[in-house]
């Protein structure tokens, strides 16, 4: 009896499929397939394309999104509102022998250390604005993982037999982890805002100036972890290096604490940082503190970070890419 | 015999060159050479088959012609396209239908065929229609707006084959393209591949294990291994050229005893080779031959456990040029019937 029912729908469909095939072979003449097309030949065309594949993956999946967001949000909540170092100073008046110290005193110069030491009235905000960097280098750093993917999943492949720009390939993955990371940023920067962030300075161009600055950081370090990653095909291998250098990057950095604690060997260091840079062009903007550096000096280190990196990253990965 | 037709057919059209290959070689680190010295060529309109063991230098030299792996030396012009100076161009005439699956699995069918599509530069207008033209040929317009991490592995295949057309392709290279597919689902590749041929007169270039495979698809056959051409030919020509049958007879006794040569004084035997305990006979006649056989072992003390004449197929021929049955190569030597078989053969074919 089964046997019977199968053969019948067997038959049934093998019809069906006949006559899908005379239709189809009845409208070939006219069909899209047998149309000629001019194509876009352009050097740089497949690029949006790429990139929108990377956005799409990461709308399509607000899980990600929102996972994403619980580390900067638990950094924010819990490291930057309990460094409160503004407490230091308690809120109340000293009383030494032969000295006594009003509140309003105390208040004052508690005003003065703190303005001095991180620019603005309170670390929450100092810090706050660091994040931003930090997230946004989080996210450059993904971009190499997901080459590694592509390269093991066949992806890469696919796209090598294709006359899809050669350079498009990792300013696809450059162009998503700036998009991405600018917007992570944009993300917190509101939570920090909820959360009491000092919104006295914030204007229009300072936003734009800050969210330049991140742009041109993520640029140059996507750039950076897609040429470490063109030729790797282990994400362990990958996943190592971006643990390796992510802390490392924002502790070296003038992201959490300034420039001016840390010992004589370790400012060289945070003064090659971009890092540092993007961090400060957020300060200046965002809270107008006075900087590390003027702000023009600050966006050419960027500027030239970027540009260096994208213009290496594309010429290496351009040139392993065809073996 | 359909394939003696389509061999006659070929044979008498003025075939026109659409892949020329000469001396392609390619060799990693500077010292293993997986494909080595490879020339042939391919003519429009045919589906040519590259038949060989795991490992033999097929994925490689489609990677070379796909322009995925540069070439170490050689050359080749695809469309009338030169493989090394021009590419962009080739790119542009080919399509490939790879052997793994290499859809994004977070995107739709839909999504990931146009991705290709943008990979061309295909304008939106022309991609959209023939995107879901593709899908229906391959029957997958109605899951084409599910992700494609819910989809079979056939609807997967599929799905490469629908990418693999986006541009128009000259010539369609297909890896493998029913590699670890389920029976309906390889006949319904095979029905897709047939009409591509057959309607649109598309070039198809694919590699395959699967010897029934290429016998039903294919105009043409090259038996690669170890990197090197074994063969070329129709698998009618192919079929033929063994020459005659042959007849495998199993004995008790190993190496010792060798009745080879009294075997080849046998009336229209062609030749013999010993293997273990295997004689390989080829004959004119197997019917005629089989009992002079068991006679001539019988005398010389060998007891034969078993006996069976082979009728020329697909099977013999790439037995008899790469020394290794093809189902030891599937059943990975474990539950062959003679495990050690393929290596001694291929040992002694290469002295």
């Amino acid at each position: 009896m089964n046997m019977t029912e199968s053969v019948v729908t067997g038959k049934s469909e093998e019809a069906e499929s006949e006559k899908r095939l005379q239709s189809m072979a009845a409208k070939q003449s006219l069909s899209a397939f047998e149309q000629e097309t001019a194509l876009n030949q352009s050097p740089l065309h497949g690029l949006w394309a790429l990139t929108n594949r990377e956005l799409k993956k990461w709308y399509k999946t607000p899980v990600i999104l929102i996972l994403s967001l619980i580390q900067p949000v638990i950094w924010l909540g819990l490291f930057g509102k309990a460094m409160n170092f503004g407490a230091i100073f308690t809120g109340s008046s000293f009383n030494i022998p032969g000295l006594s110290i009003p509140k309003s005193v105390i208040d004052q110069i508690a005003a003065q250390v703190m303005q001095n030491t991180f620019g603005t009235s309170d670390y929450f905000s100092f810090f706050a604005a660091g994040m931003l960097s930090f997230i946004s280098l989080f996210m450059a750093m993904q971009s190499g993982m997901s080459v590694v993917w592509d390269r093991r999943l066949g992806f890469l492949n696919k796209e090598l037999s294709t006359p899809l720009a050669r350079g498009a390939i990792p300013l696809g993955k450059v162009f998503s982890s700036i998009l991405r990371g600018l917007s992570q940023a944009a993300i917190v920067l509101i939570i920090a805002i909820l959360l009491g962030f000092d919104v006295s300075h914030i204007t229009v161009t300072g936003l734009l100036g800050t969210f330049a600055g991140l742009f041109l950081m993520v640029m140059g370090f996507s750039s950076l972890f897609v040429m470490l990653a063109v030729r790797s095909t282990s994400q362990d291998t990958q996943m190592m290096i971006v643990n390796l250098l992510s802390l490392p990057l924002l502790f070296a950095s003038n992201s959490m604490f300034p420039v001016k604690f840390m010992p004589s060997w370790l400012q060289p260091i945070v003064l090659v940082n971009p890092v540092s840079y993007a961090t400060d062009i957020s300060r200046q903007f965002l809270l107008g503190s006075p900087g590390m550096a003027p702000l023009w000096f600050d966006f050419l280190y960027l500027g030239s970070f970027a540009l260096i990196m994208v213009v290496l990253g594309t010429i290496v990965s351009r040139r392993l890419l065809s073996r | 015999m359909p394939s003696l037709e389509t061999a006659q057919l070929v044979k008498e059209q003025p075939r026109k060159e659409i892949l020329n290959i000469q001396d392609l070689t390619k060799s990693f680190d500077g010292k293993t050479r997986a494909v080595d010295g490879v020339s042939f060529t391919v003519f429009e309109g045919e589906i040519f088959g590259f038949l060989g063991p795991n490992g033999a230098g097929k994925s490689t030299t489609i990677n070379m012609l796909t322009t995925i792996l540069r070439p170490t030396s050689g050359s080749a012009t695809l469309c009338g396209y030169d493989l090394i100076k021009n590419p962009a161009a080739v790119r542009r005439s080919i399509g490939v239908v790879p052997q793994e699956s290499t859809a994004d699995d977070d995107l739709s069918g839909l999504e990931n065929v146009l991705l290709c599509a943008d990979f061309y530069g295909i304008p939106r207008r022309v991609s959209q229609p023939r995107a879901w033209e593709l899908l229906e040929l391959v029957e997958l317009h109605k899951d084409a707006r599910r992700k494609i991490s819910t989809y079979s592995g056939g609807m997967r295949r599929r799905l490469e084959l629908a990418s693999g057309l986006i541009n128009r392709p000259k010539i369609l290279f297909l890896d493998e393209p029913t590699l670890g597919l389920d029976v309906q689902t390889r006949a319904k590749v095979w029905e897709y591949i047939r009409r591509l041929k057959e309607e649109f007169h598309m070039t198809l270039f694919m590699t395959t294990h699967y010897l029934d495979e290429a016998d039903n698809l294919c105009d043409r056959i090259a038996i690669i291994d170890h990197g090197k051409i074994l063969k070329i030919g129709s698998p009618y020509e192919l079929k033929e050229s063994l020459g005659g049958d042959i007849i495998e007879v199993d004995v008790q006794e190993e190496e010792s005893l060798d009745l080879s040569d009294a075997l080849r004084q046998i009336k229209h035997v062609l030749d013999v080779r010993k293997n273990n305990s295997e004689y390989r006979i080829k004959t004119e006649f197997g019917e005629q031959t089989a009992p002079d056989v068991m006679d001539v072992l019988r005398l010389g003390g060998a007891t034969v456990t078993r006996i069976s004449i082979v009728k020329p197929s697909l099977d013999q021929v790439y037995l008899e040029y790469t020394g290794r049955s093809i189902r030891e190569e599937h059943a990975d030597s474990s539950t062959g019937r003679r495990p050690t078989h393929g290596r001694g053969m291929s040992m002694r074919m290469r002295r």
